[in-house]
């Protein structure tokens, strides 16, 4: 090899490396640039009146309690439902249908779900739920942020449930246990990190969907009366943020920024908690 | 019979060497099928209660095929299947109306990989016997010791019953395997192959299990490790491309056997 070869494919290296290194701080910056005007922006919208008041007129005080309870609510029962189908959808494809021509066709299908933009979901959702019963509500809210989540959780439910091996299952199988009882009281305990951090990336996937909400819960400004009742409009974060982001007021716009330092520390805060359980299944 | 091949008529006579009336699994014409592959060719093998039979041969010539047939651990997967008679005391187990799930109990499998289940060594014991049988706590707790005992595993995990059964050495979750696999008391117990992950002294303890397993358990232990088949076993099949070339008593395989492939195979020309 000549020592002309040799220096160009030595400058060629070098390019390489400062390319990636320029291009990954860029991604970078752009992340820091957003994270630190939200901090800025969104301790500045903190106090104690988010978390006890609900959403105010222009010019009144008020908070995002009514939000903040509104997108709980709505969150674990979209979670709740989803956990359950999309665990025992996931299930049903690792473990007894996968193989077969009808389980691809669920597993191509789940995909295309997968990626399915949030906004048709939402009016999905709509045609479904809203439009027949006149009126917008918590629950169709609910309904659409599940059919973000069943995706997710059916896809991670199978791939761990994979991992497993053959022969846990077969050894289950092996003392006269039926599959299903060897599904229930050792693959899912095997398994539980594995869909513990599905279900918590599922969970930050529909934390901050704004456009199913659109079409779905709308909004409220008040609390619902009672607080727990779905059927009426649901006031929510993300819902919250949007309005207050296009407002021409000032209060509503920090109100928004607190919303969203919320929402971006509770996803945060969970994917934070998924890696570290992911790793804790991973050690033992 | 055919007289120009000494050995095949020497083969026969061995099986025959197996009294019939202590035939606890008789194995007759079995042919086995993964797809379209044809794994086990017309295979008659009777395994005697009470004694542990070695099945040996290289890799790929149908030993494990053999052993999952005992407990139909095939039919967990579409595409395979079995063709023949499997006969358990007098009931061919290959049949459509047999229970699965009771076969199971009755043969029960100890696999290459130890496998033991994500809950304390306690549950781990227990988990098949609660399938079966309803017994109260102090029956349970007795039933635990007991397979712990057969396993030779108790002195090592008696103080510590509910940790997890994932935290023991691989040596000592192997026997935990094989005390879970006792404790529903099965007629059969299968080894596939039950030594191969673990060091030389955990599979010596084994074995030595093995050995006192024998007086309760019809044992059918498939394995890699010659010297293992000799000291375990009483009968010896040995298996090449899915068929078997020779059966007999495991002295008799070892030091007389009677086709060259087997005498072969067992002093390393092969394999």
């Amino acid at each position: 090899m000549n020592a002309a070869k040799l220096a160009r494919r030595r400058i060629g290296d070098i390019l390489f490396k400062v390319f990636c290194v320029a291009v990954t701080a860029l991604a970078l910056i752009a992340l820091a640039a957003i994270l630190w005007s939200l901090m800025v922006q969104g301790f500045g919208g903190l106090n104690l009146d988010v978390f006890t008041m609900a959403t105010p007129a222009a010019g009144s005080r008020g908070g995002l309690a009514n939000a903040i309870v509104g997108s709980i609510l709505m969150c674990v029962l979209a979670m709740v439902i989803a956990l359950t189908v999309g665990v025992l959808a996931g299930t049903w494809l690792a473990e007894y249908g996968g193989r077969s021509r009808y389980g691809a066709t669920i597993r191509f299908l789940n995909d295309v779900l997968l990626s399915a933009p949030s906004i048709l979901v939402g009016l999905f959702v709509y045609e479904l739920l809203v439009a027949p019963f006149h009126g917008f509500s918590g629950f169709a809210g609910s309904v659409a942020l599940a059919l973000l989540a069943v995706p997710v959780i059916t896809r991670t439910t199978e791939d761990v449930l994979l991992l497993q091996s053959a022969t846990l299952r077969e050894a289950g199988v092996a003392l006269g246990a039926p599959l299903s009882y060897v599904i229930r009281q050792v693959l899912w305990r095997s398994a539980r990190g594995g869909l513990l951090t599905g279900a918590l990336l599922a969970f930050a996937r529909i934390s901050g969907e704004t456009a199913p909400l659109l079409f779905t819960a709308l909004n409220n400004q008040f609390f619902n009366n009672p607080w727990f009742d779905l059927r009426q409009q649901t006031a929510n974060l993300p819902v919250v943020i949007f309005n207050g982001a296009l407002s021409a007021y000032d209060d509503l716009r920090r109100l928004a920024w607190a919303g969203a330092l919320l929402i971006a520390g509770t996803v945060l805060a969970v994917t934070i908690v998924a890696r570290i359980v992911a790793q804790e299944q991973r050690r033992s | 019979m055919n007289t120009l091949n000494p050995a095949v008529e020497e083969f026969e006579t061995s099986i025959a060497d197996v009294d019939r009336a202590e035939v606890k699994v008789d194995v007759k014409g079995l042919n086995f099928y993964y797809g379209k592959s044809h794994s086990l060719k017309n295979v008659t093998i009777p395994f005697a209660r009470n004694k542990a039979t070695a099945l040996i041969g290289p890799s790929g010539c149908g030993k494990s095929t053999l052993l999952r047939t005992l407990n139909r651990m095939y039919a967990l997967y579409p595409g395979q299947r079995a063709e023949g008679e499997i006969v358990l005391d007098g009931e061919n187990i290959l049949g459509s109306r047999v229970d699965l799930a009771r076969l199971r109990a009755r043969v029960g499998m100890v696999f290459q990989k130890p496998t033991p289940f994500p809950m304390s060594i306690y549950d781990n014991v227990a988990f098949g016997v609660r399938l079966y049988e309803n017994l109260g706590k102090a029956d349970m707790d007795a039933r635990v010791e007991e397979s712990l005992h057969r396993a030779a595993l108790w002195d090592e995990v008696k103080d510590k019953l509910s940790s997890p059964g994932l935290g023991l050495s691989g040596g000592q979750q192997q026997r935990l395997c094989v005390a879970r696999g006792v404790a529903v008391r099965p007629e059969v117990l299968l080894l596939d192959e039950p030594t191969s992950a673990l060091d030389p002294i955990s599979s010596a303890k084994l074995e030595e299990t093995v050995m006192q397993l024998k007086a309760d358990h019809t044992i059918i232990i498939v394995t890699h490790n010659l010297g293992q088949a000799a000291r375990v076993s009483d009968y010896t099949g040995f298996m090449y491309l899915g068929e078997l070339v020779e059966f007999g008593a495991t002295d008799a395989v070892f030091t007389r056997p009677a086709t060259k492939r087997t005498s072969d195979y067992i002093t390393g020309r092969f394999g």
